[in-house]
């Protein structure tokens, strides 16, 4: 079946799995369901201690079997060591067909491609995969599906109870013998254990990890003693460095810093730029370069931000210090800037639930002005790739992407016409992992393209005089002129991933790639 | 043209690509490897064999390692690899067979 963005979504995915196909952003709007919850076992005895001497034995008391969820956050980023610490127990038990539900597996998971191989994992729940193992899932090697989720996606899947998590294995920074767990302080401090917490309220057993074992009790509590069946204290949970890097040096890339301009004067430019406004952006050059421009205008007309969202980094918790933001919200930190900015009274926690998630009543993200994203691809029709390369191997994560593009007033995309020799804008993406009617606008180094639906922004930009306004088709034409037009990936028959939509209806699939020959 | 040694030209920085030239005796054999190859390999392909034909290369064993060099960087490698691989010393024909 074609669905809303025009992706074929074959019949027999949608019986497997139960799905819809995506049918427009607003398809559940007001839409009733009933949460699920977990089964619980109760804690009565004052005797009973929840500290375990090894990972093996939380996974014994919590009766690990074969064809079991278990699920992990990914806070520590690059540096985690948990993932593969209870992957390496589970995989010496012999247990078979694991279902891993992660809010994010990167690079660091490498070592759990074997275990895809030998059928101890079959199946793969995450905001998406980097390296290896996404060249793993790419060729075939998992069983069942790859289930990509947005952050949002994710708390949806998990309360609804479509994703019914066995164990949640928790990496604590901090924790006391009772389970009391805090994102902050430690040796792998992550500041925040904000993708968790879905996990603590929903999974049947929550064992939390820690290399900090603190007197109790370990309060104010992010994920409390009321969730957690056991505590393990092993040597290290995390790598430091790896979890929050030093705050990224100021791009000096001119095509960056040309972008972030146009960026800049986009927001600026809108109706949405005036005191009080929201704003999310991202970690990458432009992003940065462009919250800095944007600080210089907001001071030279007085405008304060009233709240700034998302994985924040030292630029945006700069605004705060400074006065000229009244809150920031706070799912994840990337630097260790952001993570020692939370002593700021106005720097508050918020789960990744009351982040993104469609189906509760009314996430953070629909109070969003502007959000600032990057994406791998984006085609004529607005939708963007940000999971599937343009060889077509896994190699990214939805992040936060869909939840904040359908979210915000205005969804901008940075992206550079071309990365070497691909061109970013093009006539189809590889996948779709975000709808073209969430996109709102589109800067290039070759300049900006509005969505059509969005005319209000294309007049209040043609007003302004100060952007270069292009056609989407017009970016397009001169990436293709450039570079050539690419052809088109040839996959194999077999969906080995699912792009799902926010609200769980699927956005694209993805196959299996194919090994490239010349056919002559 | 007639590849009388081996020669190389370019680099593998992004953006650029290796070319590697023997003396072949079976017309031309080509291997490429590239970043883009599924994108843009038969492109790759044509334009090397154009370039070749135009320098008059009949037989050569010729290697490619592209990390996603466009069209006219792909050219240039090629026609330097060759031109070594001749060991031409006189003016080289700009305009001529070189473009």
């Amino acid at each position: 079946m074609i669905n809303a963005v025009g992706r074929e979504i074959p019949d027999e995915i949608l019986k497997i799995t139960g799905k819809e196909p995506f049918q427009g952003n607003f398809y559940k709007e007001g839409k009733i369901f009933t949460k699920a919850g977990p089964s619980i076992r109760p804690v009565m005895d004052n005797r009973h201690s929840k500290l375990l001497k090894s990972i093996r034995e939380a996974l014994e008391k919590c009766g690990a079997h074969d064809g079991m969820t278990v699920s992990f956050h990914h806070h520590f980023r690059e540096g985690d060591l948990i993932v593969n610490m209870v992957m390496k127990e589970i995989h010496a038990m012999g247990l078979k067909d694991i279902t891993i539900c992660a809010s994010s597996l990167g690079k660091a998971h490498d070592p759990l491609v074997p275990m895809i191989e030998d059928g101890t994992i079959t199946n793969i729940e995450s905001s998406g995969v980097r390296g290896k193992i996404g060249e793993s899932i790419s060729k075939g090697k998992l069983k069942g599906l790859a289930i990509m989720r947005s952050h949002g996606g994710r708390v949806r899947a998990i309360t609804t109870g479509e994703s019914k998590i066995d164990i949640a294995f928790i990496g604590s920074p901090t924790c006391d013998d009772y389970g009391n767990c805090r994102g902050i302080g430690g040796k792998a401090d992550c500041g925040v254990l904000s993708y968790a917490i879905v996990d603590g309220n929903h999974a049947n057993y929550c064992v939390a990890i820690t290399d900090c074992l603190v007197p109790y009790p370990n309060l104010p509590a992010h994920i409390s003693q009321t969730k957690i069946d056991y505590v393990v204290v092993v040597d290290e949970i995390g790598i430091p460095s790896k979890i929050a890097t030093g705050a990224a040096k100021p791009t000096t890339d001119q095509r960056k810093l040309l972008m972030a301009q146009y960026c800049t004067d986009v927001v600026v430019n809108t109706p949405w730029f005036k005191d009080g406004f929201s704003y999310q952006t991202g970690v990458g050059g432009a992003s940065i370069a462009s919250t800095q421009y944007l600080a210089e205008i907001m001071r030279e007309r007085n405008i304060k931000m009233g709240f700034g969202v998302g994985g924040l980094t030292k630029a945006m918790c700069k605004l705060l210090d400074d006065g000229m933001a009244r809150v920031m919200l706070d799912v994840q930190d990337f630097d260790l800037d952001a993570v020692a900015n939370l002593r700021n009274v106005n720097h508050h926690r918020i789960t990744a639930g009351a982040y993104a998630n469609p189906l509760n009543k009314g996430a953070f993200v629909n109070k969003l002005d502007y959000v600032v994203l990057a994406s791998l691809e984006v085609d004529v029709h607005f939708n963007c790739n940000v999971v599937v390369g343009s060889d077509g191997m896994i190699t990214g994560a939805q992040g936060g992407h869909p939840d904040t593009a359908q979210g915000a007033k205005c969804a901008i995309v940075i992206c550079p016409l071309l990365q070497g020799r691909i061109p970013a804008i093009c006539t189809d993406v590889t996948t779709v992992t975000t709808p073209g009617e969430s996109i709102d606008v589109v800067v290039t180094d070759y300049g900006v393209a509005v969505n059509p639906a969005r005319q209000d922004i294309l007049e209040a930009l043609k007003a302004c005089g100060k952007v270069p306004l292009k056609t989407i088709e017009e970016l397009r034409d001169i990436a293709y002129s450039i570079v050539g037009e690419p052809r088109k990936v040839e996959f194999g028959e077999r969906v080995v991933g699912i792009i799902e939509a926010r609200d769980g209806t699927i956005m694209d699939v993805v196959r299996e790639a194919k090994e490239f020959k010349f056919e002559d | 043209m007639e590849i009388k040694k081996p020669a190389v030209a370019g680099t593998l920085e992004s953006s650029d690509c290796m070319v590697t030239v023997e003396p072949g005796g079976n017309g031309v054999e080509f291997d490429l490897e590239s970043a883009v190859i599924r994108q843009y390999g038969y492109q790759i392909r044509k334009v090397t064999m154009e370039t070749l034909e135009r320098l008059g290369v009949k037989n050569v064993k010729i290697r490619m390692v592209d990390k996603g060099a466009l069209d006219c960087t792909i050219k240039a490698r090629v026609e330097c690899a060759c031109y070594r691989a001749n060991e031409y010393k006189g003016y080289l024909p700009w305009g001529g067979v070189i473009r």
